[in-house]
């Protein structure tokens, strides 16, 4: 494995492992925020169970997700040492106010878990929903830096090196809001059905305990619009992509040649004729740059960035239509729990929106090789000259395979073995 | 530019020194709960548990914010510390992720509590090694050896005599700044004598650790003698008060003997930010990022500040 395959994959594995403990963290405070509230109103101890096993959860999972954040904090500069020199400047704003967003976050998460006793139920709430903004926020910021990467602002060239000038242009890249956007919904999509699905199992061995209930509708309550609302902000997200990285796109679809009125492939002989150039441009007759267009030393892996795609886009879709299907019987006020068809769609839905996530990652990171700053600096260029990187490689994923097994673990006893009410 | 960027290095020095002062003490609990003995053992790790519990991810967040001001404000100083330290910080990160995990795995019934109190033990050390490698020149030298062996390189610079008395000096640190806090986190006269005895005992091993670094330290220069005046009458208010337990007063003067010594190494290398050659100024991005940065800095502190102090209202004000 070659110094720059190493460092890439360890860059993977960080980023795959703390995504699913950052989007957690980013939805769970709501759903335990709603919980709450519900409990403050109808003072059933079904929701203030609900609303503290939620609570323990979310400590395990921000626990490990705040550590795992520290990580890739550092290996920014521990594996790309030349990026962070060049775009630290730059990108150090959103960094620097997700660090404060962060400190929030852990500030009343805090008083959150262990305040229960300690402050009056209405401060308890407030601390609840400041983590829930504080998480929001941090995601947010994060997710501008990483748009900057596929469409840098705010530098100039001089003497053929790039300097930086202006970080507020920076932090305006025009990626910043469709990757924001994608990502927040993504993260209430994927954790509301996630414990949705997880509640539809339960109920599918015990259809009586209210805890279970509640539990699935409150999951719905926040995955199911965020799921509905998806595909809208994947269009978005797509059209930029079409304007402002043409190599990314062509990969995502795997459009080998320009043409005008491209059609859409779906499965491998099977196309949508115009479809693509109407989905990426909104005009039937748009032309679509293929990869005969891009040099070929510049052109990402077209087989996984392709394949990615179609997971997420996929699996995106049957959460909506899922979504759709239970909103619909809740919006006419019927009890979803004797459905069982629905309960076992929504326990196939619960992983969908974590494998989408990972997914929809691959699509954006992949499909920005070989830039590590698209257009400005190659991944080679930046990476640390430090030899042997298989060796932090090798120790980070071992690492991350005890604790991802661990906090499974932990999360079964924790709240997923309902209490006998 | 010069104001600009002596500015933030003095703001990272302090978000540092808090990283020490609140994270560190969490390490020495970890420490305590390793050396957890006598007949009330068990008391004494559930005090250190609570006393840890609801703040030590807000206080972690101290090292990131330092982290990123680095590599915002200073990208050449943190691409180099990146390279030259590449093992004794993924190491340490290794250290942080096996401990933070391990406390909350142990708050939450999945045991784990040696894999917690041995991770803070060493993660402390590894942090001493790396401070005392840029603190020893060692990093800039490195950095400048063309064709260098690995060892020379990567390994050299951070495994010396020096750094190894730094790391077990840091550690003693911690521990005793933890010992000091433990002695406010209860009413239980016994565990305060428990944990008066250790702080009394862990100080004086400070003050050990410090002449042994001292001794085997490559050049004079590596803490401010003025400073280190100012440490020792910090050491004798805070051995003074905790024989007289009075300690409140041992709190501020454990820190502040902490912190002075910090900022002893921080004069000591003035105006350079990895010595022998990279200053400062010279280190620093442009002016622009750094006036903004200062900019975020006062928006976030209006946030951070009535926050940090409503946490340690609810949580510590017994004390």
């Amino acid at each position: 494995m070659s110094d720059l395959l190493a460092a890439r994959s360890q860059m993977a594995v960080s980023l795959a492992f703390h995504i699913i403990f950052a989007i957690v963290g980013i939805a769970m405070p709501v759903l335990m925020v709603i919980a709450e509230h519900r409990w403050h109103k109808t003072r059933d101890s079904v929701y203030l169970e609900l609303a503290k096993r939620w609570a323990r959860g979310t400590a395990i999972l921000f626990a490990v997700g705040a550590v795992s954040g520290t990580v890739l904090s550092f290996e920014l500069g521990l594996l790309w040492p030349r990026f962070m020199e060049l775009a630290g400047p730059l990108i150090g704003m959103p960094f620097s106010l997700e660090g404060f967003a962060f400190f929030t976050e852990a500030i009343f998460l805090g008083v959150y878990l262990y305040g229960w006793d300690k402050v009056s139920p209405r401060a308890h709430l407030v601390a609840g929903i400041l983590v829930a903004v504080s998480g929001a926020a941090s995601g947010i910021f994060v997710v501008i830096a990483n748009a900057w990467m596929n469409t840098p602002t705010g530098y100039a060239v001089v003497d053929g090196i790039m300097r930086a000038v202006d970080p507020i242009a920076a932090l305006r890249t025009p990626a910043a809001f469709p990757q924001a956007l994608h990502m927040t919904i993504a993260a209430y999509a994927a954790t509301g059905l996630g414990v949705a699905g997880i509640h539809a199992l339960l109920l599918l061995k015990n259809r009586t305990n209210p805890f279970n209930r509640a539990a699935l509708t409150i999951g719905l309550l926040v995955g199911a619009p965020a799921a509905i609302l998806q595909p809208i902000s994947g269009d978005i997200a797509a059209r930029y992509v079409a304007r402002r990285q043409p190599a990314k796109l062509a990969a995502m679809e795997a459009v080998y040649t320009t043409q005008a009125g491209a059609p859409l492939k779906i499965f491998p002989g099977i196309q949508i004729p115009y479809a693509l150039s109407l989905l990426a441009f909104h005009d039937p007759k748009a032309v679509v740059k293929g990869l005969d267009s891009i040099p070929q030393d510049e052109h990402p892996n077209v087989g996984l960035v392709h394949f990615s795609f179609n997971v997420m886009v996929a699996l995106g879709t049957y959460m909506a239509i899922v979504s759709l299907w239970a909103g619909w019987l809740l919006v006419r006020k019927r009890d979803l729990v004797p459905r069982r068809r629905l309960l076992m769609a929504l326990v196939i839905a619960a992983p969908c929106g974590f494998i989408a996530t990972e997914a929809g990652w691959m699509v954006t990171e992949l499909g920005r090789q070989p830039w590590i700053i698209y257009g400005v600096m190659k991944t080679a260029d930046a990476v640390t000259p430090m030899p042997g990187l298989v060796v932090p490689f090798t120790a980070i994923t071992l690492l991350y395979c005890v604790l991802g097994a661990v906090v499974g673990w932990l999360l079964y006893r924790q709240i997923i073995r309902s209490p006998q009410v | 530019m010069l104001f600009f960027s002596h500015t933030l290095a003095g703001i990272i020095l302090i978000a540092l020194t808090a990283y020490v002062l609140l994270g560190g003490a969490d390490f020495g609990g970890g420490v305590w709960d390793l050396l957890a003995d006598g007949p009330r053992k068990m008391r004494q790790r559930e005090l250190i548990a609570r006393a840890i519990g609801p703040v030590w991810e807000a206080n972690h967040v101290w090292l990131i914010l330092a982290m990123v001001l680095l590599f915002t404000c200073f990208p050449r100083a943190f691409a180099r510390i990146a390279i030259a330290l590449h093992i004794p910080l993924t190491l340490m990160l290794i250290g942080i992720v096996l401990r933070g995990s391990a406390f909350v795995f142990q708050t939450y019934g999945g045991g784990g509590g040696r894999v917690f109190a041995i991770a803070s033990l060493l993660t402390p050390v590894l942090l001493g090694m790396c401070v005392a490698a840029v603190a020893a020149a060692d990093i800039g030298q490195a950095a400048g050896i063309p064709g260098g062996t690995f060892y020379a390189v990567y390994v050299a610079p951070w495994l010396t005599s020096f750094t190894l008395a730094v790391g077990l000096f840091t550690l003693t640190c911690f521990a005793f700044l933890a010992a000091v806090y433990l002695t406010l986190e209860t009413r239980d006269a016994e565990l305060q004598a428990d944990f008066r005895l250790r702080a009394i005992g862990t100080g004086v091993w400070v003050l050990l650790m410090a002449g042994l670094a001292l001794a085997v330290a490559p050049h004079r220069n590596v803490v401010d003698h003025r400073m280190a005046a100012l440490v020792g009458i910090a050491a004798v208010i805070a051995f003074w008060s905790l024989w007289q337990r009075r300690y409140r007063l041992a709190r501020i003067a454990a820190a502040a003997e902490v912190a002075l010594i910090l900022w002893g190494w921080g004069v000591a290398q003035y105006p350079y930010m990895l010595p022998p050659d990279l200053t400062i100024a010279g280190a620093a991005a442009p002016l622009r990022t750094l006036e903004l940065s200062l900019g975020v800095l006062a928006l976030g502190a209006l946030v951070l500040f009535p926050s940090l102090f409503y946490l340690f209202k609810v949580f510590k004000s017994r004390n």
